[in-house]
């Protein structure tokens, strides 16, 4: 079975929002986004689960990317593909689900596995826009995979408690963090991971028109940074004994009881 | 009173070193072994990939990984901290002819700089002590700088392995092997989790121990191999931070005096450092000797104290403290050097060795010479006939050193630091004759007491640490986030200390760790081990460090 | 504008967070705003949306629309745009809205801004208001043509019951056949044992101030009366006190509910990062210096082992009455 991952990096640590570009500043080192990082260990998973198969990751991103990349073949990954360009640069999700789509489409793979969330919350929801745009099925938010005879069974976790969702191979599925406990890589997998194949590709290679990506692809823009609006007034009162009913107003006026 | 030495930790070396165990399929096998990813450790690395460079056939015999580095931080630069203010010969000497000075990451020459004697209120300008000139040296972010190094290795082909402890040194038949290394994914107990990854047996013809102060494997050999000086080990603990600020500084500040107390009884040696970091950062930090007496100590608290000092005030007045950290710095220079620094199949190089300059503060260029230095001897007890292993085949390491700078540097200046101890008047006078005579005098050399035997005392300092208002002046775990640190909760405590000790070591532990990690009482102490930044002021004062699950701990990246 | 606003449903009630995006949109513009109901049997849900502003209900009925699956619900609405020129959908954020807001854009290759807390008329423009960084900072972000999609954050707005009723238009419902290879299977019950942290709208969280892992009874009491979940410090869950499948904070879980209650909690950072976009924060605790005032909403300096079982108290009296 061949399994894509499609993986992010985001920046270590604290991240902050470069006032000129008002994007978020990639410039430090990255890791591995750790939501992806339960996407790559499912795919482990199910590719030792048949015994056989190939994951494959797939990256959108500066070309410092390769290092979350690493981490991901350290775990086990075969191999990674990593679309980097200039012309990339600020695409937003339809810019960048156009472009991950057209990555995917030579991989041809069974099951395309996304992580939940990007812990820098830019790629949040990419699943299903890829989905889309490959004429795939799609199931979000799974807690349990079980694959048998080119089909899934997935638990999906919703609001109001798990659905069980069958889907047929080829299928998009983004897994949530609940779904697995990711592997530590060994040292010989670390070791192992630098002569792994590590291709880079640009947007010309994949057949990505450039106004079909980077800020020129992208519908959607970012006009300002500003300061959240104030919480209100914080107030702090001494318990005499009234202290749960000023809490039980307080929320009554608030309608939260 | 008490003192931390009356409560040995627990401590066994012997449960540090082991024979190679893996069945020799499983056996990871690299050339030339480095542990750390520092300055003494990456320029090891980078020198023996430029001597590779012209040895294609020792290259090809060394294997698939001919240098591997291991680096317990995520990255290498996560674990580096210093001032700093860098002497650039080393670094010349190990790039000549490949990267000038202006390719590297420092934050320009030093130009200008004062020493201030500070009072509460003022800031008396004093002449720079000679020891202490900086001219012609440059301003770095040792992180920075170790990320870049890193960088260089990595080019001239050498496999960087970080979130990789060492936790055990391999010894069979009387000489190094290697190193095994941490386990990952162990709970609280000890006991295996979900993804339970066992450590390896890392096995090379040539093992570096450049691990930095408080090396754990470096105690180890120490150990082991009967390497300890005369002298025991001292230490200083630096607590800094890095600053955006809305004006630019133009000079490299050092101070001394307050807020620490120049009696003798108090054994408070020390000072503080605020340096530019190019046009809109800078960097304030304050070190003090881990022989103080006083229970009430905090070295964290003492920089918030520092920072609302008028001169320090107005220069971080409209700023934001953007990265905070802490590092123990060795303290005894020559006379706690280790009797050698080699043994059968191992160098010692760096901090770990103890190679710093205490009166110049310098340490970085010594790092990076005794690395280069242990790269020539490696290299040549590789070669053909030759066999590291054999007693005295790395021998040419420690004659290397003994010709070079760096011990002509840390020979005259050996006594200063012990001076210090007689407080800070007299331990001046002893200085400045030390240095007038290029330090001929004195003829005896004085002796280091361990930081865990000093007796304590209790005054009432703690009165005057300032309350944390979250802007200028923070409280300890604000300070622990600011450092990047995220460690896993649920690991097992990798910090081997007694936990029944008396309510004063308790207490000394408490207000010591800058960090939060130790708590008194009532039946002695509560550990938290996820606060902890690994800077080793433990090891100093009672306890002993041991590297936590490799990627834990800060994640720094300006200090 | 033209406005059409997702109308989500669970059993045969339209979800809250629907309904306050419809209140929003009707608010917003002077033109009629229309929503859509998709499902199987959903007919009655039309007045419901006429109620809180829908001038108009577009409904997709039938059977293969029963299971709350996206892809179908995206063939629907992108069906709806491209008929009525609709150039402004919008949808509040659960796992079904999120991932047919995400399918629609690249069905038409619409842009999508999500994760919004407010979205506003602006110069002429439509801006959409986005926290980003944990909060701290709020970012305006726009579209560069129509149609436009907008995602928000779950309970952004206030549903604001207007009266009136809806002109109910059904619709001719067209599937690809790739949106129907999946199927439901088995669909969620309700959680007996109430909501998980993820999820829950309301989080009471115990810390060291409760003094004994026997006290996080009073902040289990106060939870379920309010139908929320627990949470619990670090140190708490360091000294074993409460399981770290319930810690929240930089190194637990992160959550924004609408209300987090605060028992015997300091404040530290580490536990700050992982609650502090809480809709409404309530502190209680002995220390008044505790940090957790500075970014609660309402602080009682007070005992917890008096304030909480009283609350509690008075909870259950209004659940009651």
């Amino acid at each position: 079975m061949k399994i894509a991952v499609c993986v992010k990096q985001v920046p270590e640590g604290h991240s902050r929002i470069d006032p000129e570009t008002k994007r978020l500043d990639r410039s430090g080192e990255g890791a591995l986004n750790g939501f992806d990082a339960n996407a790559v260990e499912e795919a482990l998973r199910l590719k030792d689960a048949t015994g056989a198969g190939e994951v494959v990751l797939i990256s959108l991103g500066p070309a410092k990317a390769q290092d979350a990349l690493r981490k991901a073949l350290a775990m086990g990954a075969d191999r990674s593909v990593l679309v980097t360009d200039d012309a990339a640069a600020g695409s937003d999700l339809v810019a960048t689900s156009y472009t991950l789509a057209k990555a995917l489409e030579r991989e041809h793979a069974d099951l395309i596995l996304f992580g939940q969330q990007a812990g820098d919350s830019d790629g949040a929801v990419l699943w299903a826009a890829v989905a889309d745009r490959l004429r795939l099925p799609v199931v979000s938010q799974a807690a349990e995979v079980r694959h048998a005879d080119g089909k899934l069974t997935v638990k999906r976790q919703t609001e109001f408690g798990y659905d069980v969702i069958e889907a047929p191979l080829p299928a998009v599925v983004a897994v949530s963090d609940a779904i697995n406990e990711p592997r530590y890589p060994s040292l010989k997998g670390i070791m192992g991971a630098k002569s792994k194949p590590q291709e880079t590709v640009s947007l010309s290679d994949l057949g990505v028109e450039s106004d079909r990506a980077g800020e020129q692809g992208s519908r959607t823009e970012v006009y300002a940074l500003n300061d959240p609006p104030p919480r209100g007034d914080s107030k702090k009162i001494e318990d005499d004994g009234n202290g749960a009913q000023a809490i039980f107003d307080f929320l009554a006026e608030k309608r939260l009881v | 009173m008490t003192k931390p030495a009356d409560f040995p930790p627990p401590f066994r070396a012997a449960d540090y070193i082991a024979a190679p165990s893996d069945p020799p399929e499983e056996r990871i096998e690299v050339g030339v072994l480095i542990v750390g990813a520092g300055p003494a450790g990456l320029a090891c690395a980078i020198r023996l990939g430029q001597l590779l460079e012209d040895a294609p056939e020792l290259r090809e015999r060394l294997g698939e990984v001919p240098v591997a580095v291991l680096e317990k931080g995520k990255q290498a630069g996560s674990h580096l901290l210093s001032g700093a203010v860098v002497n650039p010969r080393a670094l010349r000497r190990l790039f000549k002819g490949r990267k000038r000075l202006d390719e590297m990451p420092f934050y320009g020459p030093v130009e200008h700089e004062s020493v201030y004697f500070l009072t509460r209120q003022n800031a008396l300008r004093i002449p720079a002590p000679p020891t202490m000139k900086n001219e012609g040296n440059y301003v770095a972010s040792l992180s920075r700088l170790g990320r870049w190094l890193a960088e260089q290795a990595e080019e001239a082909g050498v496999m960087l392995l970080p979130e990789t402890a060492a936790e055990k040194l391999l010894i069979s038949d009387g000489r190094a092997r290697g190193v095994r290394t941490g386990d990952r994914g162990s709970g609280r107990d000890g006991q295996p989790l979900g993804n339970f990854e066992p450590g390896s047996d890392l096995v090379a013809k040539v093992t570096v121990l450049a691990e930095g102060t408080q090396g754990h494997l470096t105690g180890v050999a120490l150990d082991r191999f009967g390497l300890a000086g005369e002298n025991p080990q001292i230490w200083a603990l630096g607590v800094k931070e890095v600053w955006k600020v809305v004006r630019p500084l133009d000079r490299v500040i050092h101070t001394m005096g307050w807020p620490l107390r120049p009696s003798a009884k108090y054994r408070e040696f020390g000072g503080s450092f605020i340096y530019p970091m190019g046009e809109d950062m800078l960097t304030v930090g304050m070190v003090l000797g881990l022989d103080y007496r006083d229970v009430e100590l905090s070295v964290h608290d003492l920089l918030q104290e520092l920072k609302t000092h008028p001169l320090v005030r107005k220069l971080l007045e409209g700023g934001e403290r953007v990265e905070w950290g802490a590092k123990t710095i060795p303290e005894g220079g020559f006379l706690a050097l280790p009797k050698q620094l080699h043994a059968p199949g191992l160098l010692i190089c760096g901090d770990g060795a103890g190679l710093v300059n205490v009166p110049a503060l310098k340490g970085i260029h010594y790092a990076i010479e005794s690395g280069a230095l242990a790269a020539e001897a490696a290299f040549a007890s590789l070669q053909r006939g030759q066999t590291p292993a054999t007693p005295g085949a790395l021998s040419s390491y420690d004659d290397a050193l003994k010709r070079s700078f760096v011990w002509k540097d840390l020979y005259e200046v050996r006594n200063m630091r012990p001076a210090f101890g007689r407080g800070f008047v007299l331990g001046g006078a002893l200085a400045g004759a030390m240095t007038a005579s290029k330090g001929r005098f004195p003829r005896r050399d004085l002796e280091l007491e361990r930081d865990a035997d000093v007796d304590l005392i209790r005054t009432d300092r703690a009165k005057s640490y300032p309350a944390p208002d979250g802007k200028l002046t923070f409280d300890k775990l604000s300070s622990v986030f600011a450092s990047g640190n995220k460690t896993r909760d649920d690991q097992p405590n990798h910090i081997v200390i007694r936990r029944d000790v008396a309510e004063d070591v308790a207490h000394l532990w408490e207000r010591m760790c800058p960090a939060q990690v130790y708590e008194a009482t009532e039946t002695g102490v509560d550990v938290t081990p996820s606060n902890c930044v690994q800077c080793g002021a433990i090891t100093a004062k009672g306890g002993r460090l041991t590297p936590p699950e490799g990627g834990s701990g800060p994640e720094y990246k300006l200090t | 504008m033209n406005t059409l606003v997702f109308l989500e449903h669970h059993g045969d009630e339209l979800l809250k967070g629907s309904l306050g995006v419809l209140s929003k949109a009707a608010s917003l513009s002077d033109a009629e705003v229309a929503g859509v109901v998709i499902g199987s049997g959903v007919r009655a849900l039309a007045d419901q949306a006429g109620k809180f502003g829908a001038a108009k209900v577009y409904v997709a009925d039938d059977a293969q629309l029963e299971a709350p699956l996206p892809q179908p619900r995206v063939d629907v609405v992108a069906q709806l745009v491209r008929d009525k020129g609709i150039d402004t959908v919008l949808f509040g954020n659960s796992v079904l809205g999120a991932d047919v807001a995400a399918g629609l854009a690249a069905r038409l290759d619409a842009g999508v801004n999500w994760d919004l807390a407010d979205l506003v008329q602006q110069d002429g423009k439509l801006v959409g208001k986005r926290p980003a960084l944990q909060d701290s900072v709020y970012v305006d972000v726009g579209w560069k043509f129509e149609p436009r999609i907008a995602l928000f954050r779950s309970g952004s707005f206030d549903p604001t019951e207007v009266g009136g009723s809806a002109d109910v238009e059904d619709m001719t419902v067209a599937l690809e056949d790739f949106s129907t290879s999946a199927r439901m299977v088995d669909q969620a019950h309700e959680e007996s044992e109430g909501p998980s942290i993820e999820d829950a709208p309301v989080i009471v969280a115990g810390g060291r101030g409760l003094g004994g892992p026997e006290n996080f009874t009073l902040v289990e009491e106060l939870a379920k009366a309010l139908g929320g979940a627990v949470g619990a410090t670090r140190a708490v869950v360091d000294a074993g006190w409460y399981p770290y499948s319930t810690q929240v904070g930089q190194t637990g879980r992160t959550v924004s509910p609408k209300l987090y209650i605060a028992c015997g909690i300091s404040g530290a950072i580490q536990h700050k990062v992982g609650m502090q976009s809480s809709g409404v924060i309530v502190a209680i605790n002995k220390d008044s210096n505790a940090p957790i005032f500075e970014f609660s909403d309402l602080g009682v300096v007070g005992d917890v082992h008096e304030v909480v079982p009283k609350l509690t108290e008075l909870v259950k009296a209004r659940k009651a009455s």
